[in-house]
């Protein structure tokens, strides 16, 4: 191996640590202001519409984009200057498919192995392993391009697994995989933690966001709320309120109507309603009595992350954003 | 940085991986051959310098038996075929204006007499110049038709003071083909070099491996010498089945080295599949690559290598352009190599150049390749 496998980081400093980091595409920031510590051994989740800067993020921490503004390191390495040393460290899947459709399954294993020097005595049983936990031992001839999407997306994190990297980025892995190959994905990834590997991950879906040991909201390239999901649902104020209501689109209207916006959402058949107080949640009752539509439940629930997300991203006062 | 220059693991895998590429493709393998063939088979036949026969029409004012024995010097030429007697210079006009005769030769009716009197006559030819190339041959025969005549009827009273014996080496017929398929060989490589590895290159960036690749500890020089290898090969083999073409087909004769061609050859194909490289540095589409291939090479090595038209009677800024161009050296090598037979050291600066130009183009696009997204 050319380089050596310490990382020359003390035991209690942040795996990755951002400070001030930024990345403009001509007059457009697509992040900024991006100051984080993310521990080994963490799941960090970014969480995030489309366009909030995730894959910018990931980009500049894997030394493939210049940031614009800031400074970061990662493992111990300056995103700038340090770059080449930081990619022995860590494994980047991008968002795209980046594997190679012509070759086999066992090929683009192999040649990622070659790609990080992996001697070839621990290549053999690692390369068992690998495909055995992500079920790609029956396909190991065949064509990447014959595969599934959720067999492409585990192909990838064997891929990106083959060198026993400190730190994982995976940008929106699940996106448009399969609940069955979800469900292995994350299976990989918690024994992976278990062998103290640093998971960096994006995702777009909220349940997959309550897995992780710490959250980024993103929103219009601002790291909105960071902390365990845990405690960013704690921390919205006020109480939230399931409806159960005859006409829902039509419940939600007058809601609408009396609420911020925010405050008032429709999941699924049923409304959530965020209120200050139990004052709040009567007067909202009555209002729908008024409008003769018949209430069927109200009950407090807990809120998911998602709550969380939709309550923040309306509170967010918009020169922060822009 | 501390770093050793190169990991041939990393190096071989590449190679590994663009040979599989290649070998699960068979349209771009077959692209690889088809192309020098269809191009060597049209270009070959198609561009040709060569005037086989020339058609005259002839207006004999005079019908004397000189006049006739001069217009018979044009047929035992081998150049002209008389395509007709015409009474006036309305009809001349006329088969000049249609195309259906490259000449219109006028001869006077005082002809006959005037050569009795040792008066010398004066016929009129007509060119069609509208083909200036065709023009300017056919009045060289026409001319020297004329001189031949004139020096048959004075050789009875005058000796020629110079007896001008007339010899073309290398290729004693002038056929045009001997020059042009060497140097077709020279401009068709140089387009299909760079086309490959550009190609091959903007594919990756195209297809989102080379975002995955640029994240790895993979090197430039690894990355574009794992490009460059396979097409290499490939590279070989197209000047392989092109000179057999050449030789077979178009019954050039390859009088030169055999492996002096070879050696030749491969410092071109460096030169030309790291042309490719640097254009995939710019172009990250495989659109544009191809694009920005077919203009850096396909017109410069038609028309400033020397392959076509002499660089010495370019304008002097052109020549002095012609230097960067890479198919320049490569049409001079490949030519001398072909009907010249000559040894490597007449050809020392077109093999400095060509070293030259690999060696820099190479360089470039290791400084110019960033394993970053824009």
């Amino acid at each position: 191996m050319s380089v050596p496998t310490t990382s020359p980081l003390p035991p209690s400093a942040g795996i990755i640590e951002t400070e001030g980091l930024g990345r403009a595409f001509g007059e457009l920031w697509a992040v900024r202001g991006l100051t984080l510590n993310v521990r080994r051994g963490e799941v960090f989740g970014l969480v995030g519409p489309d366009g909030a800067g995730k894959s910018t993020i990931i980009r500049m921490l894997t030394g493939i984009l210049p940031p614009t503004e800031g400074a970061a390191t990662v493992a111990g390495f300056p995103i700038e200057g340090g770059e080449e040393q930081l990619k022995t460290r860590i494994s980047y899947m991008s968002q795209r498919f980046g594997l190679y459709a012509d070759l086999t399954v066992e090929e683009n294993l192999s040649f990622y192995g070659d790609l990080y020097e992996v001697p070839r005595r621990e290549r053999g049983p690692l390369e068992e392993r690998l495909l055995g936990f992500s079920n790609l031992t029956p396909f190991r001839k065949r064509l990447a391009s014959n595969l599934s999407g959720g067999m492409k997306q585990k192909l990838g994190l064997a891929c990106a697994l083959i060198h026993k990297p400190e730190i994982l980025f995976l940008d929106e892995p699940t996106n448009g995989v399969d609940p069955a190959s979800r469900r292995d994905f994350w299976r990989i990834l918690y024994a992976m933690l278990k062998e103290g590997v640093t998971v960096f991950v994006s995702t777009a879906y909220l349940d997959e966001a309550e897995r992780c040991s710490r959250v980024g909201l993103m929103h219009g390239g601002r790291m909105i709320q960071c902390d365990t999901p845990q405690r960013l649902k704690q921390g919205i104020p006020g109480r939230l309120v399931e409806l159960e209501a005859g006409q829902p689109r039509a419940a939600l209207e007058i809601l609408s109507g009396r609420f911020d916006s925010g405050h008032v959402s429709l999941f699924g058949g049923k409304l959530h309603l965020y209120a200050d107080s139990e004052e709040e949640v009567a007067q909202a009752l009555a209002a729908l009595g008024e409008a003769g539509i018949e209430v069927l439940g109200a009950k407090s629930i807990p809120p998911t992350l998602e709550d969380v997300f939709i309550q923040q991203v309306t509170h967010t006062p918009q020169e922060a954003v822009s | 940085m501390n770093r050793p220059a190169l990991s041939w693991i990393r190096l071989a895998a590449l190679v590994r991986k663009e040979f599989i590429h290649i070998s699960r493709d068979p349209r771009s393998l077959a692209m690889a051959f088809l192309m020098p063939m269809i191009l060597l088979i049209l270009f070959g036949y198609a561009i040709s310098m060569d005037i086989k026969t020339l058609d005259l029409a002839v207006y004999d004012q005079d019908k004397s038996a000189a006049s006739r024995q001069y217009v018979e010097g044009y047929q035992a030429s081998g150049y002209f075929r008389v395509a007709g007697s015409i009474e006036d210079y309305a009809s001349a006009r006329a088969q000049l204006d249609r195309g259906q005769v490259h000449l219109a030769l006028v001869i006077p009716s005082h002809f006959a007499r005037d050569l009795e009197q040792g008066r010398s006559p004066k016929v009129q030819v007509i060119a069609d110049g509208t083909d200036a190339n065709t023009a300017t041959i056919a009045l060289g025969y026409a001319e020297a038709v004329t001189n031949r005549f004139s020096t048959v009827r004075q050789h009875a009273t005058i000796e020629l003071a110079v007896d001008n014996r007339v010899r073309v080496w290398y290729n004693p017929d002038l056929k045009s083909r001997w020059f042009i398929i060497p140097g077709l060989i020279a401009v068709i490589m140089s387009v299909i070099t760079a086309l490959l590895t550009s190609l091959t290159v903007s594919r990756e960036w195209e297809s989102g491996t080379m975002e995955q690749l640029i994240a790895t500890p993979v090197q430039p020089i690894e990355l574009f010498l794992g490009k460059m290898a396979p097409y290499f090969v490939i590279g070989v083999a197209d000047v392989l089945f092109s000179v057999a073409m050449g030789v077979w087909v178009f019954g050039v004769p390859l009088r030169g080295s055999f492996l002096f061609l070879l050696g030749v050859s491969s410092m071109f194909l460096v030169g030309g599949l790291s042309l490719g490289i640097l254009i995939s540095t710019v172009a990250k589409s495989q659109l544009v690559a191809s694009q920005l291939a077919m203009i850096l090479t396909f017109l410069p090595a038609f028309l400033l290598s020397g392959f076509l038209y002499s660089i010495d009677n370019m304008p002097r800024f052109l020549q002095v352009a012609t230097h960067v161009v890479q198919s320049r050296y490569f049409v001079d090598v490949l030519k001398a190599i072909f009907l010249k037979a000559s040894p490597p050291r007449f050809l020392a600066e077109d093999l400095a150049f060509l070293g030259l130009f690999a060696v820099v183009v190479f360089v470039a696009a290791l400084r110019k390749f960033k394993k970053k997204l824009t």
